[in-house]
């Protein structure tokens, strides 16, 4: 046995610090676009999606890895699936049954976590070969990867496009329709949120020009 | 004229690499080739000289259009006092129009002009020259109420997402002007749907008088009241409410026929359109099963913003099928697309913006199994030749 880690040492830092920005999952990777389409029209459905991802990917990053050894490989990705889905039926019914609204507005995308790339790829990339411990902190990592350009993404759907955060009405408090200011209509509609995305990727890879791919 | 000329010898040098204003290059040579033909020629190798840059070729669409422009600005004023009920002079509608339609162009060129120079500065490019004819075109197809603000977005979103983004002129996927017309469509439909958005005044609380309608002819078309159509020869001429350039089939005909004598604007698309709008009309003709499908094909070519876009918008050089296969069919496909979506589809009243972005996104396709099929052709020939 090696000298033991400490729990915060760098290179466990760097499990969460990365996919907040140099590998985020959505702007660098391009996984979870759909339900970042979907449910960023406003902000409370964005933050319980961001928090429901959070609780999946942990607890399954770190089941995978503990069982890691004994999975045989030809059937892992069966293995991953069924302890996805259970995490997923748990998180529904709990969604169901104390954020009734949400879950309503979520609909079908609370579902649909067992098919997001980010949980899958992360299972079969970081757990199946790391500790239960990285594996958990590189789940918190990614998850806020995502859920941060989802908050981001909601925040500004949900203001121009519906003049409000979290339901309160921003854009009539501040008067700004008493001088003919009006909602955008496209903010709503599923081609705003790729844009805005676009954008963010934009906006990113001009900080950080190491991320521009080379041609 | 001289003046100017030697003005821009004498502050050319601050501008000149290793000069003060260098930073400022694209701006200062931009508004020098705006004035003045270029002086410069390559120094290696043989170039095919010719006076036809980009500049030259936008101006004659900006020309082509002025009919558009000029009508479009009488009509304001005509359809503003049709609905007051009031008899006015020719010039007295002309220059009620052109006032309301100045602040349109002024926001328009002012945004768009400024980010693309912004950008072309940023990124040390020559200022071009498209956004010249987009502006204007961008002016045409809205509604003459559009409140500016709202005109503002639409522009730096169509530049910027529609047009930098992808790298600026001549490489965008979307035509810029329906770009920023289809974003007010889909951001503020209040502002340009509706039958009161297309005569000045009407939204803002104008009485109008009782027997007048601010109705379009689709709209009316759409509600199933073919026997209140205005008559053909109204449509022909645009006394008509509607976007501020699209009324008049008789000045974008002028437009036309200066784009098809100078070769700027492909006769092929605008004649294949043409064929496709009739098609489609003819078809739907067949099956008549609402009033508006009994609409004769011939009469959909003169209403809305059909000729207007298949004159000057889907002939964009940029957004349209580059080989001449592709033109046919690109064409035919963008009047077929246009009618059906017009008659079939409640929720867009007029199906040419969306049917020309449509066929805009396909473009490259359709020219890449134009140009596959060719080479496949020539291959097989060339195999008969070896044996």
């Amino acid at each position: 046995m090696s000298e033991k880690e400490p729990l915060f040492s760098s290179k466990n830092l760097k499990l969460i610090t990365d996919p907040l920005n140099t590998n985020n999952p959505i702007t660098v990777q391009v996984l979870g676009i759909c339900s970042a389409l979907a449910i960023t029209v406003k902000l409370e459905p964005a933050i319980v999606m961001a928090l429901s991802v959070m609780a999946v990917l942990a607890v399954s990053n770190v089941v995978i890895s503990l069982l890691r050894k004994s999975i045989p490989p030809r059937i892992r990705i069966i293995v991953q699936l069924v302890v996805i889905a259970s995490m997923v039926i748990l998180v529904d019914q709990f969604l169901k049954a104390f954020a009734y609204d949400v879950s309503k507005q979520l609909s079908v995308f609370v579902g649909l976590i067992i098919t997001n790339c980010i949980i899958m790829g992360r299972l079969e990339a970081f757990a199946m070969a790391n500790k239960p411990w990285p594996s958990f902190l590189d789940a918190i990592g990614n998850a806020s990867g995502y859920g941060l350009i989802l908050i981001i993404v909601a925040f500004f759907r949900e203001l121009l496009g519906s003049g409000t955060l979290f339901g309160y009405p921003v854009m009539e408090k501040i008067g700004l329709y008493n001088i003919g200011y009006e909602n955008n209509g496209l903010m709503i509609l599923p081609p705003m949120a790729l844009i805005t995305i676009g954008i963010i990727i934009w906006v990113q890879r001009s900080k950080n020009r190491q991320l521009i791919e080379e041609k | 004229m001289k003046a100017l000329r030697d003005f821009l010898d004498k502050v050319k040098p601050h501008f000149e690499e290793g000069g003060k204003l260098h930073m400022f290059h694209s701006t200062f040579e931009a508004f020098e080739t705006l004035m003045f033909v270029p002086d410069k020629v390559t120094t290696q190798g043989s170039h095919i000289r010719d006076h036809i840059d980009m500049k030259r070729s936008m101006i004659v669409v900006v020309f082509a259009l002025i009919p558009a422009t000029l009508f479009g600005m009488w009509n304001i004023g005509h359809q503003h006092f049709l609905a007051l009920g009031q008899e006015v002079s020719f010039w007295q509608a002309f220059t009620f129009g052109f006032l309301k339609m100045l602040p349109i162009l002024v926001v328009t060129y002012v945004v768009g002009l400024g980010i693309e120079v912004i950008f072309s500065q940023l990124r040390g490019h020559e200022v071009n020259e498209g956004f010249f004819v987009s502006g204007l075109l961008i002016a045409l197809i809205v509604p003459v109420d559009i409140p500016l603000w709202m005109l503002a977005l639409a522009v730096a979103f169509a530049v910027i997402i529609g047009k930098e983004v992808f790298g600026g002129t001549g490489m965008n996927i979307l035509n810029p002007a329906l770009t920023a017309r289809a974003f007010l469509f889909f951001s503020y439909p209040a502002w340009i749907s509706g039958d009161e958005v297309w005569v000045a005044g009407l939204k803002h609380g104008l009485q109008a008088v009782d027997s007048f309608s601010g109705a379009t002819p689709l709209a009316v078309a759409a509600a199933g009241k073919i026997d209140q159509l205005p008559s053909a020869m109204q449509m022909f001429i645009g006394t008509v409410p509607g976007s501020i350039g699209e009324t008049s089939t008789v000045a974008i005909l002028l437009g036309a026929l200066l784009l098809i004598y100078t070769g700027i604007g492909s006769w092929k698309i605008m004649l294949s359109a043409l064929a496709g709008g009739l098609t489609m009309g003819l078809l739907l003709n067949l099956f008549a099963a609402n009033p508006y499908m009994e609409v004769p094909a011939w009469e959909h070519l003169i209403m809305g913003g059909f000729a207007f876009g298949m004159v000057f918008m889907a002939t964009d050089p940029v957004t349209a099928a580059q080989t001449e296969t592709g033109k046919w069919i690109y064409g035919f496909l963008t009047g077929f697309l246009a009618i059906l979506i017009r008659v079939l589809n409640p929720a867009y009243p007029e199906g040419v913006m969306l049917a020309i972005l449509l066929m805009n996104v396909f473009a490259p396709l359709i020219d890449h199994y134009v140009i596959e099929a060719n080479i496949k052709r020539r291959l097989k020939r060339a195999k008969v030749t070896v044996q």
